[in-house]
C-alpha cells in the first residue's frame, strides 16, 4: 500500500528531527537537560523483539503520551526509562542522570499497569511510608487532597474497591513530588467520571512544569490530555507530533465505493483526500476531510456506487502508519 | 535507618493476624497441653516445663523468622517490589525493616512462653532469661537468611506447605518437641548440625550453663553464611527477571 505521508504531519523520521533541532538551539539548557533521552534503544524478551531501535527525547515540562496498541512496546519503553528492565542496546538518561540514579534522586513517580498495594496499613499510612522513603515529598495531606483520596484515608487497603485502589496508586506515584511523572495506562480500572476526576488532578500537578509521560491505547485519552503524541507499533516510534496532527491523522475517515476502471492517481488528486487503494472492483479513499471529499468523488465520478464512509479506528490508522495490511499481527 | 519506614513494617506485622498463628499460637497451645500435663516432672534433673518452654520458643521464633518469607513472597506477587524499586529505599534497608518485624515477632514468642512458663511455676532470674533471649536471637540469623530465600523462590500460595512443613521437619530434627537421636550416631549428628537444634539447646543457659559450645557456634555461623548466599542468590534472580 503506498500512502503519502507529507501533508502537514511531523513524521518520526523527516520533520520531527528538524523541529528538534529548532528547538533545542532555541534552549540550549534543553540538551543538556532533557527530561527523558533515549537513545537506539532494544530490548527482547526471548524471540520477541518488544521495542526495537526507539529514538526520543522528552524536554522538561512536556506532557507526552506514549499512544499504540497492545504489544507496541509500551510499557517495555517505560520499564526501561525507569530501570525496572535494562535495555538490550542504547541508552536511556532521565534529567541526564541514569534511571538508578534518578529513581534516587526521588526525581521519578510512576504508577505502574499492574501491581495492587501493601496490605494492612491505612491509605493514609500507606502515603505516609512511602513518602518518608524520598528527599522532597509533598505533604501526605495534600497528596491525598489532590488525588481525591481525603475520605478514603483511614481505610485499610485491603477494602478499596478497583477505582479507589487506582487512586491511591496515583497519590503513590505523586507523593515524592517527582518532576517526571510516568503513567502506564493509567486509566483501565476507571469508569467515565472517574477518569476525568483523574486526568484534572494529573493536569494540575503538570501545570506545575513537571514533565508527564503516559502510555495508553485511547486515542481520545492522547488527544485530550498530551501536548505531543508518540505514536509506537510493533516496538518502534512510527509518528511523533503535536496531539492534534496525530488524531487529524489517525482520526481519518475512509469512504469506499464501487468504482471499476478508475486509475488510483485520479482519486489521490480529490479535495479531502490523503490516500487511496483499489480492493479489486472497489476503492478506499482516506480522508482528512470526508465531506469535501465525497463531494468530489460524486462530482467527479457518478459512476461511484456502494458508498460507505467509516471513521477509521486506531488499529486501521496503525496499519497506514506501518505500511501493513496484515492485521492479524497486530491483534 | 528510617523510622517511619520500619514503624509501619512492624504495624503491618502485627496486623496480620495469620502469621501468628504458628509463631505465637501453636508454641503457647503446645506449651500448655504437654508441659501442663507433665509439669511435675524432671527431665535430666531439668524441671520439664522449663525443658518444654525451650523447645517451644525455637519452634515459634523459628517459625516468625521464616515467615518473612510469606511477606516477602506476597509483596513479589502483587507487584510491591517493583513499586519500591522506584522509591530511593535500598534493598538493605528493606530487608532489614523485614528482619526487624521478624525479630519483634520472635520476641513477642519469647516474652510469652516466659510468661506461660511462670503460670506453670516456671521461675527464672532476669539474667538468665535475657541470656537465652541473647543466644535465640543470634541462632535466629540463618532464620532470617532462610525466610528470605524461600520468599523469593515460592509463591504465596505455596508459602503455606513450605513453611508449615519447613518449620515441622527443622523442629523434629533440631529436638524441639524432645530429644532426637540419643547420644550418638547418624541422626543424633544430624540434628545436631541443624540450627534448630541449638536453638534448643540455648535453653542451657535457664539452667545456669553458659550456652553453645564451639560446635554451635561453628554450626549457627555456617549456616548463616550458607543461607545468606543462596538468600542473596535468590534475590539477584528474582529482581534481574522482573
Amino acid at each position: 500500500m503506498s500512502w503519502p505521508m507529507d501533508d502537514g504531519l511531523h513524521w518520526a523520521q523527516s520533520r520531527r528531527g528538524g523541529q528538534y533541532r529548532a528547538m533545542t538551539t532555541a534552549t540550549d539548557q534543553r540538551t543538556t537537560t532533557a527530561g527523558i533521552r533515549l537513545a537506539s534503544l532494544s530490548k527482547s524478551y526471548g524471540s520477541v523483539l518488544a521495542v526495537d531501535g526507539v529514538d526520543l527525547v522528552i524536554a522538561p515540562g512536556e506532557t507526552v503520551a506514549l499512544l499504540g496498541p497492545n504489544g507496541a512496546g509500551k510499557s517495555t519503553t517505560i520499564d526501561m526509562i525507569l530501570g525496572l528492565a535494562k535495555p538490550d542496546t542504547g541508552s536511556v538518561q532521565v534529567f541526564g542522570m541514569t534511571p538508578a540514579d534518578a529513581v534516587r534522586a526521588g526525581a521519578i513517580g510512576a504508577m505502574l499497569q499492574t501491581g495492587q498495594l501493601l496490605r494492612d496499613l491505612t491509605v493514609r499510612e500507606l502515603i505516609t511510608m512511602m513518602a518518608s522513603l524520598y528527599p522532597n515529598p509533598m505533604a501526605v495531606g495534600d497528596v491525598l487532597e489532590v488525588t481525591g483520596v481525603t475520605d478514603l484515608a483511614d481505610r485499610r487497603t485491603q477494602k478499596l474497591s478497583g477505582g479507589q485502589t487506582q487512586r491511591v496508586r496515583a497519590a503513590i506515584a505523586l507523593v515524592s513530588n517527582p518532576d517526571l511523572l510516568i503513567l502506564d495506562e493509567p486509566t483501565v480500572a476507571m469508569d467515565v467520571e472517574m477518569r476525568r476526576e483523574f486526568w484534572t488532578s494529573m493536569r494540575e500537578f503538570a501545570a506545575r512544569g513537571k514533565t508527564v509521560v503516559f502510555a495508553t491505547h485511547y486515542l481520545e485519552e492522547a488527544d485530550s490530555y498530551a501536548d505531543r503524541v508518540v505514536l509506537m507499533a510493533r516496538g518502534r516510534i512510527v509518528a511523533d507530533g503535536p496531539a492534534t496532527e496525530i488524531k487529524a491523522t489517525v482520526g481519518l475517515r475512509t469512504i469506499k465505493a464501487t468504482l471499476p476502471n478508475v486509475p488510483i492517481a485520479s482519486l489521490t488528486g480529490l479535495d479531502g483526500v490523503q490516500g487511496a487503494d483499489r480492493r479489486g472492483e472497489s476503492v478506499v479513499l482516506h480522508c482528512s476531510d470526508s465531506d469535501a471529499a465525497i463531494r468530489a468523488l460524486l462530482r467527479e465520478f457518478p459512476a461511484a456506487s456502494d458508498i460507505e464512509i467509516a471513521g477509521a479506528g486506531l488499529e486501521e490508522a496503525f496499519l497506514l502508519l506501518t505500511g501493513d495490511d496484515k492485521s492479524e499481527e497486530l491483534s | 535507618m528510617n523510622l517511619t519506614y520500619l514503624r509501619y513494617e512492624l504495624i503491618r506485622s502485627v496486623r496480620n493476624k495469620r502469621a501468628f498463628i504458628f509463631s505465637l499460637l501453636f508454641p503457647l497451645i503446645f506449651f500448655y497441653l504437654i508441659a501442663g500435663s507433665n509439669r511435675h516432672v524432671t527431665l535430666d534433673g531439668v524441671p520439664f516445663a522449663t525443658y518444654y518452654l525451650a523447645g517451644m520458643a525455637s519452634f515459634g521464633t523459628m517459625a516468625a523468622m521464616i515467615s518473612l518469607g510469606a511477606k516477602i513472597a506476597a509483596e513479589r506477587s502483587v507487584g510491591w517490589n517493583r513499586q519500591l524499586r522506584l522509591t530511593p529505599l535500598s534493598t538493605r534497608a528493606y530487608m532489614r525493616a523485614k528482619v526487624l518485624s521478624g525479630y519483634l515477632t520472635a520476641l513477642l514468642t519469647l516474652a510469652l512462653l516466659f510468661l506461660a512458663g511462670a503460670t506453670l511455676g516456671v521461675h527464672l532470674s532476669a539474667t538468665r532469661v535475657l541470656h537465652m533471649t541473647g543466644l535465640v536471637l543470634v541462632g535466629l540469623i540463618p532464620f532470617a537468611a532462610l525466610g528470605i530465600l524461600v520468599g523469593h523462590l515460592f509463591t504465596p500460595d505455596s508459602m503455606g506447605p513450605v513453611i508449615g512443613g519447613g518449620v515441622s521437619i527443622l523442629a523434629f530434627l533440631g529436638g524441639s518437641w524432645g530429644p532426637v537421636g540419643g547420644d550418638h550416631g547418624v541422626l543424633h549428628n544430624v540434628s545436631q548440625a541443624t540450627p534448630t537444634y541449638w536453638l534448643v539447646q540455648a535453653r542451657s543457659t535457664l539452667v545456669g550453663a553458659s550456652g553453645w559450645d564451639t560446635k554451635g557456634w561453628i554450626v549457627i555461623a555456617t549456616w548463616t553464611v550458607v543461607l545468606g548466599v543462596l538468600a542473596a542468590w535468590a534475590f539477584r534472580r528474582d529482581t534481574s527477571r522482573i
